[in-house]
């Protein structure tokens, strides 16, 4: 039940949020250097770059979850995975997978970069 | 309560019969983000710097601005369902009628912005060399 919560809760996140900051993103670049300058001071110079950091963070940890869980929707509607063993194993491994592969993005790029 | 009669369906309380299409078109659109968003997040992680400069020449390049366009109506379409099944469950009424035509405004709104942008600065690139 937790993963069903946290398959809704992360992409509604992404649906609103992260569409409102790549939108800005996107349209900070085509609109020229002024524009794409306060989208960069906003995300990567206030307070340390914090909202940045906050921003990464967070959805790179809802992208990875969602993905992880979408990913077990293709099993369940396969109609595999409904044992209650197997079930309750999947549904953690999402929620595993999603931290570590979070953990190993921000290391590559805080730390390799 | 309808119960699937078509008085019942005449009187709004019925099926819609939209369902199938609903579910198959987020499944469809959830396999074509998988590989959109996985180039997406590691074309991002691979970008040398974050620069104005750096980003610019990337989006100007067809690599980046073709898959990336289909990502904008790939991932768009694919919100688009998710959130509507967000406000079908929790929001009953004129709420929701007018959450749903919000919906539409926002999915369409953000998303011609998202398309010009890229197309914008793809059809005005002056460097020749694609930027892999």
């Amino acid at each position: 039940m937790v993963v069903s919560i946290l398959h809704r809760i992360t992409g509604d996140g992404m649906a609103t949020v992260g569409t409102v900051v790549l939108v800005w993103w996107l349209a900070a670049i085509a609109a020229g250097r002024e524009s794409y300058h306060t989208f960069y001071h906003v995300f990567g110079e206030v307070a340390g770059g914090a909202l940045g950091y906050l921003f990464g963070i967070g959805m790179t940890l809802c992208f990875f979850q969602h993905m992880a869980t979408g990913i077990r929707h293709f099993f369940l509607d396969a109609g595999a995975g409904y044992e209650l063993k197997v079930n309750r194993a999947g549904s953690i491994a999402t929620m595993v997978f999603a931290v570590v592969a979070t953990v190993l993005v921000w290391a590559y790029i805080l730390g390799v970069k | 309560m309808g119960n699937g009669t078509e008085l019942g369906r005449v009187r709004g309380l019925g099926s819609a019969k939209e369902g199938a299409h609903h579910w198959w078109a987020q499944r469809v659109t959830a396999g074509s983000n998988l590989f959109l968003t996985l180039w997406f997040f590691v074309a991002l992680v691979r970008l040398p710097a974050y620069d104005f400069d750096t980003v610019h020449t990337w989006l100007g390049s067809p690599w980046a601005a073709i898959p990336l366009v289909l990502l904008v109506l790939s991932v768009f379409y694919h919100f688009r369902l998710g959130l509507q099944v967000l406000i079908e469950d929790y929001q009953h009424g004129a709420s929701r009628v007018a959450l749903m035509l919000l919906l539409n405004f926002f999915t369409f709104g953000s998303g011609a912005i998202a398309l010009f942008a890229i197309l914008k600065v793809a059809f005005t690139a002056t460097t020749g060399v694609p930027h892999v």
